[in-house]
């Protein structure tokens, strides 16, 4: 048990250390290196979009990377990394709306209703924020299973910010790619590997005790 | 349509938003220090080669710009270069195995004079001039540019278009194993660009040698690039290798890659975005201002007669 207890500190210590890196790094350029070179705007905007994406498919990643190792410790990092991904989402909304538009709400307005890359990108951000509210244990115990069903919305929130990664791409999809294939390799696992103590592969249907269920749910709460 | 108005820039001063002052000072200071501490470790002659830096000679063309020209470094290791890589850093990194001589132009197509032309030859036919001009990206930002050069109706003469002639079409050289960037598909290479025969005749329109009265560095399309300041940087192909006169337009490698985005004219308007973002305003690098764009990109009372009656909205 202390074992355990010691192992998921560390753990969280690295999820702190690698998910505040990019921010710490980019800091650093700022107020002591090249203040982010020619064009610190494009640096901003694209090193927070590119960190939530890759924090998202972390989050997204723990279910089924404990379901392939049975490292059920991992299952309280999850929590943390997908709160990290809503703080790299929240930076780059942020950047976009005050650096790059100046609050400018006529151009804005202009984004997020004539323009489809701007409309997924938003989408995203807003299926991500009653997940963020929602993430206390407060909000768990609060919902029960309604917390499972509604956080379910992160599956769309990712497909979306995929989407606004990719049709952000001037002709190198290199990136999105990546990031697809992972998504979907994750997804396989998570719907396809059977769960430890079930008979047959997980189902996938919709309704009832889905596979999709969390083993942090209220009842696994202290 | 397009309706001529007062070009809006007559209100706009061209110092006031960029910071340039600023930014420079910075530099001197850090160039400064590095000769006072270079200058005790290593002697003076090191010391005098830090001190070089490149100067903006007399110009033909663009005095008005002179303050806002941007910085040498700058200006050669931000760019778009995808065949030495997609990222802003890879041409100024990645082209340092590229040969820009011994170079020859090929010209062909409806023109008296075809043939192979050596680039050296060719530079000698007309008086070289330095211009400086605008570069609008159109990523939304721009920079200021002190090119090296001869106006491209100079080499017309030289080539004898016939009367069939209409459009100009440009290639880039394609050589993967010193363009790092060509291994990978990212466009289909080598890339192709094009004008029609009275834009190549404009008095703006320039092939650059050199920038800031140098060379031109591998990563800002040496030997020999196009400059068409009124329209998108990626107008302005690099590394030309071909010249081509034709009766019908060209294809041209962006519209080919995204021709929602990207058609033939390419021409800097406010009033068309692209269909990711607004065109109306612009980032003037460096530093995170944003300016108005000005329609053909503060150029207008050069160009605009050029697309009179044309849809500007349709013809993108």
């Amino acid at each position: 048990m202390v074992l355990t207890r010691t192992r998921v500190r560390l753990l969280k210590g690295a999820v702190w250390a690698a998910a505040s890196w990019p921010l710490l790094q980019t800091g650093w350029r700022w107020f002591f290196g090249d203040r982010l070179g020619a064009n610190p705007l494009e640096v901003m905007i694209l090193g927070s979009g590119l960190s939530a994406v890759v924090l998202l498919i972390a989050t997204l990643a723990v279910t089924p990377l404990r379901r392939v190792t049975g490292w059920n410790a991992l299952q309280r990092l999850r929590r943390l990394l997908g709160l990290w991904a809503f703080a790299y989402a929240t930076l780059h909304v942020t950047v976009y709306l005050a650096l790059d538009q100046g609050w400018a709400w006529s151009y804005i307005l202009e984004d997020v209703t004539e323009r489809r890359f701007t409309i997924v990108g938003a989408l995203a951000f807003v299926l991500l924020l009653p997940l963020a509210v929602t993430s206390t244990r407060g909000w768990v115990r609060r919902l029960g299973r309604r917390w499972v069903l509604l956080h379910r919305l992160v599956y769309p929130a990712a497909g979306l910010a995929l989407l606004h990664y990719t049709w952000g791409q001037k002709a190198d999809l290199r990136g999105p790619l990546i990031a697809a294939a992972v998504m979907a390799l994750l997804f396989g696992v998570r719907f396809g590997v059977r769960r430890p103590g079930r008979r047959g592969p997980a189902r996938t249907g919709s309704g009832g005790a889905s596979p999709a269920a969390p083993v942090v749910g209220p009842r696994t709460l202290p | 349509m397009y309706v001529r108005r007062k070009p809006a820039w007559d209100t706009i001063p061209e110092s006031e938003i960029t910071p340039r002052e600023v930014y420079l000072d910075r530099r001197r200071f850090l160039a400064a220090a590095g000769i006072g501490i270079a200058g005790a470790a290593l002697g003076p002659v090191r010391a005098a080669a830090l001190q070089e830096a490149p100067q903006v000679g007399e110009v033909t063309y663009g005095e008005a710009l002179r303050a806002d020209v941007n910085d040498y470094d700058l200006i050669t290791t931000y760019n778009n270069f995808y065949e030495f890589g997609t990222g802003k850093a890879d041409p100024a990194r990645n082209s340092g195995d590229f040969r820009p001589r011994p170079w020859t132009v090929e010209v062909g197509g409806e023109v008296a004079r075809p043939g192979r032309y050596d680039l050296d030859d060719l530079i000698r036919s007309a008086p070289v001039e330095d211009r400086i001009y605008r570069l609008r990206c159109v990523e939304a930002w721009s920079m200021v540019i002190p090119w090296r050069g001869i106006p491209f109706r100079n080499l017309l003469a030289r080539f004898e278009p016939t009367a069939e002639a209409r459009f100009v079409a440009f290639e880039t050289v394609y050589r993967p194993e010193e363009m790092p960037g060509q291994r990978r598909r990212v466009l289909d290479w080598p890339y192709v660009e094009g004008l029609r025969l009275d834009e190549a005749a404009n008095e703006l329109t320039f092939l650059a040698t050199g920038l800031y009265g140098r060379d031109l560095p591998n990563q800002n399309g040496a030997p020999l690039r196009l400059v068409v300041p009124w329209k998108y940087g990626f107008k302005s192909i690099k590394s030309i290798v071909k010249i081509t006169f034709t009766r019908s337009m060209p294809p041209t490698s962006w519209n080919l890659s995204a021709p929602h985005e990207y058609g033939f004219y390419a021409n800097v308007n406010p009033e068309v975005d692209h269909p990711r973002w607004s065109q109306a305003r612009e980032t003037r690098l460096p530093g995170l201002a944003k300016r108005p764009t000005l329609p053909f990109n503060g150029y207008g009372e050069q160009v605009a007669h050029l697309y009179r009656g044309m849809d500007l909205t349709r013809w993108y």
